[in-house]
C-alpha cells in the first residue's frame, strides 16, 4: 500500500532522507507543495545535480511506483502515451470468420485488449497512485510539450476510439529539463519551479559521505573542497554531484588514503571530461595541491 | 491604527499610501513590483501562490519565500529577479509600516560607548568566519554604533565601505595579523559580501527612521540582474544551438540529397584495363568521385566596430564548423579571406581564433569595412560554385564608412544562392542610423538581430520554417 500523505515539510524532508536522497531546503518544500496542491514539479538545472534521483527517492519514500518517460527528439504520441497493437488486431480480424459483420469487429478490436500502454497512459490508468517521471523534457519537440498541457492540467486522455481516460488516482509529476531549450511559457505557469545547482560544502560533503561511508572523513573534506574548487574555473562542463560520488568510489577502490598531486592527475578524469578542461583543471588545481601535500609527506 | 499625528514630510516624500487589503493585497503589490521587473506573472501564478501559501507556514521566512519562489519565479532568471525583489519589498514593507505605527528601534544601542573596539573588531571576524549568520545583524547594528559616526556621507556605499575598512575586515590575507586572529587568513568573500548587505541595510534602516521617509525605490540594473557566466560556458552553449541548427536542417532534407547517385563508369579506363584479360571488362573502372560543392557560405566581418560581437561570431563559426563538412568560410574586413582550413585544422576554440588574427591574411589596410568591395571580391571568387541549394549567411553591423554600399552586386549574389541570411550583432533600434546600410541589404536578404544566443535560437527557428516565405 501506499504511503499516508505527509502532513508536514520536516516530514518530506526526514522521509526523503530516509530514502536516500539529502534534499536541499527549497526541495523538501516544493516536494511537499506538489504533493499537497497536486501540481507538477518543473526541475531545472545543470547535469548532475540529482534531479531524477529526486523523483526516485520521492517514489521509495511515498512507496509509489515510479513511472519513468525519458524524452529524445522525435518522441511522439504513440511511443508516450498508447497505441494500437495492430498486429494483434490483424490477427483478430483473420481469425473472425467471414459472416461476421463490420460492426461487431470494430467493437471488437479497439477494446482495452488491444490497447498497448505507453507511461503516460500507464500513469493515468494505474489504479494506484504513482509517481511519474518526464525526464529531459528540453530534448523534445514543442508539438509534444503542447501535448503534455492537456495531460498536465486534466490529468486525462482522450483517445477517440474509446472516449476519455480519466486519471483514477492522482500522480505527484516531476519534468526534468537541462534548460538546453527555454520551454513555452503554458507548460511552466503549469508547474511549481524547482531549481537545483550545485550544493554547497557542508551539504555535498553529506552527500558523498552517504554513497561511500567508508570514504575517511578529511578525504572526503578535501575531495569535496577540490570539487567546489574546480567549478569555480571557467570549464565547459563542471563537474556534477554524480561525478564527486564517482570521484570518491574510484579513491575507494584504489585505497588512497589522501589526495596528493600524483592521485588528483590520475583520477581527475573522473570529474573532467574535456581535454580542454583537463588543461585548465591541472594548472590551476592541480599545481596547487603539490604545494599543499609536500609538507605533509 | 492610524498613528496620532501625520508622519513628517521629507526630501523623499513621506511614507507612502498603504496597498489595499492586508496579506492579500501587499501580495498582489510584490506581484506587481515583480512585473515592473519584468518577470511574467498571470492570474494562475496568483492563484497557485496562494493556494502553496496554505500549506505553507508563513511564519518561517525561508519557508514562505521559497513557496513564493516555486510558484512565481519560473526560470533562473527569474529566480534572481525574484530574490532582489522580495528583499527589497519586504523590507520596504516593513518600514514603511514601522514608520506608520512609530515604532522606533532607537539610534544605535545602550552603551555603545563602552565596547572596546578591538574586541568589537575580532568578534565580527570570528562571527564572519564561523559564518553564524544569526548574529550577524546584531554585530552591524554594533559596528554602526560604534563606527557610523552619527549622519554618515549620505551615501550608503560609501559608509558601508568606511565601517568595513575600520574593521579591518578583508579577503585578502593579512600576514602581519597576530597568529589567533580570526582576520588573518582573510574572511571568505561570500561571508564579507552578506555582512555589507546587513550593514547596509542597518544603515537603510537608521536613514528611514531618522527622516521618517522611504527612499525612491530602485529599479534593479543590469549588473544585478545577470547572471555570472563564464566565455567557455557560452561557448559551449553556441555549439549547442548550433547541434540543433545542424539536426534541424537535416532533417529537412538538404543534407541527403544525392547521396545514392552512383558513380558513373569510366569507360575508356576499363577498356584499357580489360585489356589485360584479353578484351573482357573484368574490372570496372569508376569515375574519380567529385567533391561535393560546399552548401554553406559563411562571411564574417572581423572589423574594429564589430570588436565586441566578433568573439560571438567567431564561436557560431567555429560550432559551424564543428556541425557541417561542407562549409565554407570567409572573414573580411576591407578585403576578404578564407579560413575554412584555420578552422579545419585547429579544434581549439581559442587556438583558431589567435590563426585568424595572426595569419588569416585579411589585407587590413585602414581596418574599416568596405563592403561594396568584399562583395566584389566574393562574387568574383566562388561565382561558379554559387546554385540554388546553397546558404550564405553574413555576420556583421552593415557599417560601410560611408563607402559605396553596392547592394546590385549583393543582389547579385543572393540571386545566385538559394537563400542568404544576415546576423547583425547591433540591437535593431540602431539599424539604418548613421553608416548602417541594412535596409539595402535587406531587401535581398533575411536579416535578424543577433548577439546572444537566444536570438541565434530564433534565427534557427526562423531557418526551419518552411522555404517558400523566403
Amino acid at each position: 500500500m501506499t504511503a499516508p500523505e505527509p502532513t508536514s515539510v520536516q516530514e518530506v524532508k526526514d522521509g526523503l532522507r530516509e530514502a536516500g536522497y539529502l534534499p536541499g531546503a527549497s526541495t523538501a518544500l516544493v516536494s511537499y507543495l506538489a504533493i499537497k496542491l497536486g501540481k507538477p514539479i518543473l526541475v531545472e538545472g545543470p547535469a548532475g545535480v540529482g534531479k531524477t534521483e529526486l523523483a526516485k527517492a520521492l517514489a521509495r519514500y511515498l512507496d509509489r511506483r515510479l513511472v519513468r518517460l525519458q524524452c529524445y527528439e522525435g518522441l511522439d504520441e504513440a511511443k508516450a502515451l498508447y497505441e494500437w497493437n495492430y498486429r494483434k488486431q490483424l490477427l483478430r480480424i483473420q481469425t473472425e470468420s467471414s459472416d461476421t459483420g463490420w460492426q461487431d469487429v470494430q467493437e471488437d478490436i479497439f477494446g482495452e485488449e488491444f490497447l498497448l500502454e505507453r507511461p503516460l497512459m500507464t500513469a493515468i490508468a494505474s489504479a494506484e497512485p504513482v509517481v511519474l517521471l518526464i525526464d529531459e523534457i528540453d530534448k523534445t519537440d514543442q508539438e509534444f510539450e503542447a501535448m503534455l498541457l492537456e495531460l498536465l492540467s486534466d490529468f486525462q486522455i482522450s483517445i477517440p476510439e474509446l472516449g476519455r481516460i480519466e486519471a483514477r488516482t492522482h500522480p505527484v509529476v516531476l519534468l526534468t529539463s537541462n534548460n538546453t531549450r527555454e520551454l513555452t511559457e503554458a507548460l511552466k505557469r503549469r508547474c511549481l519551479y524547482l531549481w537545483l545547482d550545485y550544493p554547497d560544502l557542508e551539504h555535498e560533503l553529506e552527500i558523498v559521505r552517504l554513497h561511500s561511508p567508508e570514504l575517511d572523513e578529511t578525504v572526503a573534506r578535501k575531495l569535496v573542497e577540490i570539487v567546489q574548487e574546480v567549478r569555480e574555473l571557467d570549464l565547459k562542463k563542471p563537474p556534477s554531484i554524480a561525478e564527486s560520488i564517482d570521484w570518491a568510489r574510484a579513491l575507494l577502490l584504489l585505497g588512497s588514503r589522501d589526495i596528493d598531486a600524483a592521485t588528483f592527475t590520475e583520477t581527475m578524469s573522473v570529474i573532467v571530461k574535456h581535454r580542454t578542461d583537463l588543461d585548465t583543471v591541472a594548472s590551476r588545481v592541480g599545481v596547487k595541491l603539490s604545494d599543499a601535500a609536500a609538507p605533509a609527506a | 491604527m492610524q498613528p496620532p499625528q501625520p508622519p513628517r514630510r521629507s526630501i523623499y516624500g513621506g511614507i507612502p499610501e498603504r496597498g489595499p487589503g492586508s496579506f492579500d493585497g501587499q501580495l498582489l503589490a510584490f506581484a506587481e513590483d515583480l512585473r515592473e521587473e519584468g518577470v511574467a506573472i498571470g492570474t494562475s501564478e496568483m492563484l497557485d501562490a496562494f493556494g502553496a501559501l496554505q500549506e505553507v507556514p508563513w511564519t518561517d521566512r525561508e519557508d514562505f519565500k521559497e513557496a513564493l519562489a516555486a510558484t512565481l519565479a519560473k526560470s533562473p532568471e527569474d529566480r534572481r529577479v525574484f530574490e532582489l525583489v522580495f528583499e527589497r519589498f519586504f523590507f520596504r514593507a516593513a518600514e514603511a509600516e514601522a514608520t506608520r505605527q512609530q515604532i522606533s528601534e532607537g539610534q544605535g544601542l545602550q552603551g555603545a560607548e563602552d565596547i572596546d573596539l578591538d574586541t568589537l573588531r575580532r568578534q565580527i571576524a570570528e562571527a564572519l568566519r564561523d559564518g553564524q549568520d544569526g548574529s550577524m545583524r546584531d554585530l552591524a547594528r554594533l559596528a554602526i554604533a560604534a563606527f557610523g559616526r552619527g549622519e554618515g556621507s549620505g551615501v550608503l556605499g560609501v559608509d558601508v565601505q568606511r565601517i568595513r575598512r575600520q574593521l579591518g575586515l578583508r579577503a585578502e590575507p593579512q600576514p602581519d595579523l597576530p597568529e589567533d586572529d580570526p582576520r588573518r587568513e582573510g574572511i571568505p568573500r561570500d561571508q564579507l559580501r552578506r555582512f555589507e548587505a546587513h550593514l547596509r541595510r542597518e544603515l537603510e534602516r537608521g536613514l528611514i527612521e531618522r527622516t521618517s521617509s522611504l527612499p525612491p525605490k530602485r529599479p534593479l540594473n543590469d549588473l544585478d540582474r545577470a547572471l555570472p557566466t563564464g566565455p567557455a560556458q557560452d561557448l559551449a552553449q553556441v555549439h549547442r544551438v548550433v547541434a540543433q541548427l545542424k539536426r534541424r536542417l537535416a532533417t529537412q532534407g538538404h543534407e541527403l540529397r544525392g547521396r545514392k547517385r552512383h558513380a558513373h563508369v569510366d569507360v575508356r579506363r576499363t577498356m584499357r584495363a580489360s585489356l589485360q584479360t584479353g578484351g573482357v571488362p573484368v574490372e570496372l573502372k569508376f569515375r574519380p568521385k567529385r567533391p561535393r560543392r560546399p552548401e554553406i557560405f559563411v562571411l564574417c566581418d572581423v572589423s574594429t566596430s564589430v570588436t565586441s560581437a566578433s568573439t560571438f561570431f567567431l564561436s557560431v563559426l567555429h560550432a559551424l564548423h564543428d556541425s557541417f563538412r561542407k562549409l565554407r568560410s570567409f572573414v573580411f574586413i576591407e578585403r576578404i579571406s578564407e579560413v575554412t582550413d584555420v578552422f579545419e585544422r585547429e579544434r581549439d576554440f581559442r587556438a583558431a581564433s589567435e590563426a585568424i588574427g595572426r595569419d588569416a591574411g585579411v589585407a587590413d589596410i585602414s581596418g574599416y569595412t568596405d563592403y561594396g568591395r568584399v562583395w566584389t571580391e566574393f562574387l568574383t571568387l566562388i561565382e561558379d560554385e554559387l546554385h540554388p541549394r546553397a546558404t550564405v549567411i553574413v555576420l556583421g553591423d552593415a557599417r560601410t564608412n560611408g563607402r559605396p554600399p553596392r547592394d546590385d552586386v549583393f543582389a547579385a549574389i543572393t540571386a545566385k544562392a538559394g537563400r542568404t541570411f544576415w546576423l547583425n550583432p547591433e540591437p535593431r533600434l540602431y539599424w539604418n542610423y548613421g553608416d548602417s546600410v541594412i535596409a539595402a541589404y535587406e531587401r535581398h536578404c533575411v536579416a535578424f538581430e543577433c548577439w546572444r544566443t537566444d536570438q541565434l535560437e530564433d534565427f534557427v527557428k526562423a531557418l526551419t520554417t518552411p522555404a517558400d516565405r523566403y
